[in-house]
């Protein structure tokens, strides 16, 4: 359960950017998570949820962007969607191509007032 | 509910523990204080079928219901004073640094920190010990525990002649930057050597924390499947160094040695692999001049 480190870290995030902001409530979250960042979608929803109970986020809209993994293959640098680090190149069969999407783990933006 | 301050937060917790000395607990958790004194307002959000917003201070109600799918959604309501501050950070930034501070104390005092990272049971411990007896008296070795419960590790380590503290994750499953700060200060390193930060034993969330370390190495046993590599490729994609222990076991078992390397390249085509058994001391001689070749680079 990473996850609920992660929820934890992201909390401290909103909060010192939302405060620094002199922002007295945030309407929504928005974060985008990428499918080979590591963590899982669902259990990161569910982590935020039961982060932000019992904070001054309790009653914040959480909106989780999903990335798509994107790679460029290393040896014939053809653009392919990737679902798995292992995967090959649907051209050339080479492993290890050089990811250009999908590793997002971060805290987008927030809408505050 | 956290059980010391009343706040909604679970009540997570880890100690750092010297062998013979006494317990020293750290509150492992972040407070955030923040009051809403001119508003009143409440809101629901996130049922699959239907949903309501009062805003008793801007005087309008309104409720919607939604179809069977449980879908996500935005909701604009139009508050003019409403704004977006664009963070951009990312999630674990946090930890990033602090892990950056720890890589700056370690090359200060010219310390070698390792990573060790695998699943339970892979024989990490062993490895320590074994590792403890051969390089003494040619290289100073200090050694994180990190386990969810127990003393058994650090003690192991303790009898095995090297300064170690224990980290008692409680239910954390995993290690952070901070935890290893805090029990970097307890072990009091004094001379140049090689830290080992033995991981609680999981291949799934140690992966996603930096610990400050210079090198990670996880170790696959040869009783787990050989398809280890497919299975958890985070951990082994942000590893450097891939120790498949228990050969001598190769014998009794499936688990096919090239496949298990060539599923880990796929993944991490600069890991490099040392084949040893911590048991019967096969194979250690060459993880230990890595080891030795390591630290002469640290200067």
């Amino acid at each position: 359960m990473h996850e609920f480190s992660i929820a934890i870290n992201i909390i401290d995030i909103v909060t010192d950017a939302a405060e620094s902001q002199g922002a007295k409530k945030v309407n929504e979250i928005e974060l985008e998570i990428g499918d080979l960042s590591g963590v899982v979608y669902e259990a990161m929803e569910m982590a935020m949820e039961s982060a932000v109970s019992g904070t001054w986020l309790e009653n914040t809209n959480i909106t989780i962007t999903r990335i798509k993994g994107k790679a460029k293959c290393s040896q014939c640098g053809k653009m392919f969607s990737i679902d798995n680090l292992f995967d090959q190149c649907p051209e050339c069969g080479a492993f290890n191509p050089v990811i250009q999407s999908g590793k997002e783990l971060k805290v987008k933006s927030l809408q505050v007032e | 509910m956290c059980g010391t301050c009343g706040c909604g937060q679970s009540d997570e917790s880890y100690k750092i523990i010297k062998p013979g000395e006494e317990e020293h607990s750290h509150h492992y958790h972040h407070h955030h204080d923040h009051t809403h004194d001119d508003e009143m307002h409440s809101h629901e959000h996130k049922h699959a079928y239907a949903h309501r917003h009062d805003h008793d201070d801007h005087g309008h109600t309104h409720e919607h219901s939604h179809g069977a799918d449980d879908h996500s959604h935005q909701h604009a309501h139009g508050h003019a004073h409403s704004r977006e501050i664009i963070v951009e950070q990312n999630a674990l930034q946090k930890n990033d640094l602090l892990a950056e501070r720890n890589r700056g104390y370690f090359e200060a005092k010219g310390v070698l920190a390792i990573n060790l990272v695998s699943s339970p049971g892979s024989g990490k411990t062993t490895l320590l010990e074994k590792t403890i007896q051969l390089t003494k008296d040619q290289i100073n070795l200090y050694v994180i525990e990190g386990d969810q419960q127990t003393m058994q590790d650090a003690n192991r380590i303790n009898n095995a002649g090297a300064p170690v503290v224990q980290i008692n994750t409680g239910n954390g499953c995993h290690l952070d930057a901070t935890m290893v700060s805090k029990a970097c200060k307890q072990l009091n390193i004094d001379k140049k050597g090689i830290l080992i930060i033995e991981n609680v034993g999981n291949l799934v969330c140690p992966s996603l924390f930096d610990l400050g370390e210079a090198k990670r190495v996880v170790i696959m046993s040869v009783t787990e499947g050989d398809d280890k590599p497919l299975k958890y490729p985070t951990m082994f994609e942000t590893s450097d160094i891939c120790v498949i222990n228990k050969i001598d076991l190769l014998p009794y078992v499936d688990f096919d040695v090239e496949k298990s390397k060539e599923f880990a390249s796929r993944i991490n085509p600069n890991l490099k692999f040392f084949e040893v058994s911590a048991k019967s001391e096969e194979g250690l001689a060459d993880w230990v001049d890595w080891l030795k070749n390591e630290l002469k680079l640290v200067g």
